[in-house]
């Protein structure tokens, strides 16, 4: 078994195929839509791959230690043209090929139109700890 | 006895068995961690081995297991003088336990987050694991949180009087916070105010009961199966708890005529009033708008400023609503949200549908967030 990262982004993906913000479907799609992430996510916990799956809110601000006795120095809200994650799951899967089948299936997650967004996810392994054997 | 049933009356005597250890000498920290244990011996005994009297039972276990841990310790730290632990002088029966623990748990000097784990376990009966799952943190990082919480703490005396206002915040803390595990918070929330209840008189503490029945009882119509969300004004009333309604209205009715208003019965009287009406035209919203003026009066929030504008909104129209929302800062949580509604029943749906968008964004959790984008979906949908 291993851990992926699918990672959603606000910005800085690609665009997808079906590319009408959401506040611009109807109510019905945006339901249908939380509807298939909802499902898919207890599909996981049924097959037993469902690790985590959290959602972050658009704002933000880069922070850096200033030295000591300083506050720290903070830079936001975040430019326009940066990328920003808007949220991720984390996956505990058998193979590569399965964590790409998953990331595929939650791209084609509907959108406007009750069709597919194909939007672009990032697919990330974690790192792993050492293994015990290693001759 | 069922082990559902074990569990709740184990619970229910908790903040006693761990006030009687106390009077007997116990420190605070050493008495909730045997009582915790004396709680987990009990479930794992109970169902083969009834006890005639479960209280003295927990008492016994909860001493012995007090003074195991105490002579383990003393062995180690070669320290055996601790162990003729001096009582408590002067305390007996005539100080409450339970409030006592109320009091320790909600100390100013824990922090919130501190002070609501303290208070689920220690008084609550919950076990670390449960209040973890519960807010969503490891086991690990909860059971550091208590006990930091309890040496915070450990310098307090026992029988010192506490401040009842520090214990109704944390338990409104414990209600609000809609984080879910097998521990249903909120009705936690409710068993331990009503314990609270028991055990003072402060018409506060009744005011914060009767606000969580009267919103508990809308609980059954405020989401949709999907889990989304169902605004007040769309709510199926029939699905309300007539039964929680009505023993929240009589628990306010008498906090009210002791005449020492506060901030939760104000609330209360508002949650009253949506309660009395059996469809939302019915609202009495020239009421609600004075609640929430004296709501207002009480804390100067500019939470109940934003909510009073959506009252005044509905008692004197869209304009009047959209004038209370001027002088108030636009960085407020929810203030866009209340904008593009007012801006709605305005008229002006291409400024709401905008704004429903951006509170979209700004929202904090995602029941809210989706149902903003519904918002601005069914307006966009419509022009």
């Amino acid at each position: 078994m291993a851990k992926y990262l699918l990672l959603k982004h606000y910005r800085g993906a690609p665009d997808p195929v079906n590319n009408v913000p959401m506040d611009q479907w109807t109510p019905e799609e945006v339901s249908d839509h939380i509807r298939f992430m909802s499902d898919f996510a207890d599909r996981l916990v049924q097959t037993g791959e469902f690790v985590d799956a959290q959602a972050l809110a658009p704002e933000g601000a880069w922070v850096r230690f200033d030295g000591e006795g300083r506050p720290p120095v903070t830079d936001g809200p975040f430019a326009e043209t940066k990328d920003l994650i808007a949220g991720w799951m984390v996956i505990d899967v058998d193979t590569y090929d399965r964590a790409l089948e998953l990331a595929g299936q939650l791209s084609a997650a509907p959108g406007a139109g009750g069709k597919p967004i194909h939007e672009w996810l990032e697919v990330r392994p974690f790192m792993t700890e050492p293994p015990t054997v290693t001759e | 006895m069922d082990p559902t049933s074990d569990e709740a009356l184990l619970r229910s005597l908790t903040p006693a068995v761990i006030g009687i250890l106390v009077r007997r000498g116990a420190d605070f920290a050493a008495a909730e961690d045997a009582v915790q244990e004396s709680l987990i011996e009990a479930l794992r005994v109970w169902p083969d081995d009834p006890p005639r009297d479960p209280k003295p039972w927990l008492v016994k276990v909860a001493w012995r297991k007090f003074l195991d841990a105490t002579r383990a310790e003393e062995s180690r730290r070669r320290r055996e003088e601790r162990l003729e632990a001096e009582p408590d002088p002067g305390v007996g029966g005539a100080v409450d336990d339970t409030l006592q623990l109320f009091f320790l748990c909600a100390h100013p000097s824990l922090t919130p987050a501190s002070a609501v784990a303290l208070t689920l376990r220690a008084v609550g009966g919950l076990t670390t694991r449960q209040i973890a799952e519960a807010y969503l943190v490891p086991e690990a990082t909860m059971g550091q949180r208590i006990s930091r919480a309890k040496r915070t703490v450990s310098d307090v005396r026992f029988d010192q009087p506490g401040d009842v206002s520090t214990v109704v915040r944390v338990l409104y803390l414990v209600f609000n916070e809609g984080y879910s595990g097998d521990v249903d918070l909120a009705a936690e929330a409710i068993r331990l105010t009503r314990q609270l209840a028991a055990h003072t008189d402060h018409p506060e503490v009744a005011g914060l009961l009767a606000l969580m029945l009267l919103h508990h009882a809308r609980r059954p119509a405020r989401t949709r199966p999907d889990g989304s969300l169902v605004p007040l004004a769309e709510q199926d009333r029939s699905r309300w708890d007539t039964r929680l309604i009505a023993e929240g209205v009589q628990i306010l009715e008498a906090a009210l005529a002791r005449d020492r208003l506060g901030e939760f019965q104000a609330q209360a009287a508002i949650a009253a009033l949506h309660a009395d009406a059996r469809t939302a035209e019915e609202t009495d919203w020239v009421q609600i708008v004075e609640w929430y003026d004296e709501l207002v009066r009480i804390t100067d929030s500019p939470i109940a400023r934003l909510n009073r504008a959506v009252a005044v909104g509905e008692a004197d129209g869209a304009r009047a609503g959209l004038a209370a929302l001027a002088p108030l800062d636009p960085s407020l949580p929810r203030y866009t949200a209340v904008a593009a509604y007012l801006h709605e029943r305005d008229g002006d749906l291409a400024t709401a549908a905008r704004l429903y968008a951006d509170a979209a964004r700004a929202a904090t959790n995602l029941a809210e967030r989706d149902h903003l984008t519904r918002q601005a979906a069914r307006l966009n949908v419509r022009r």
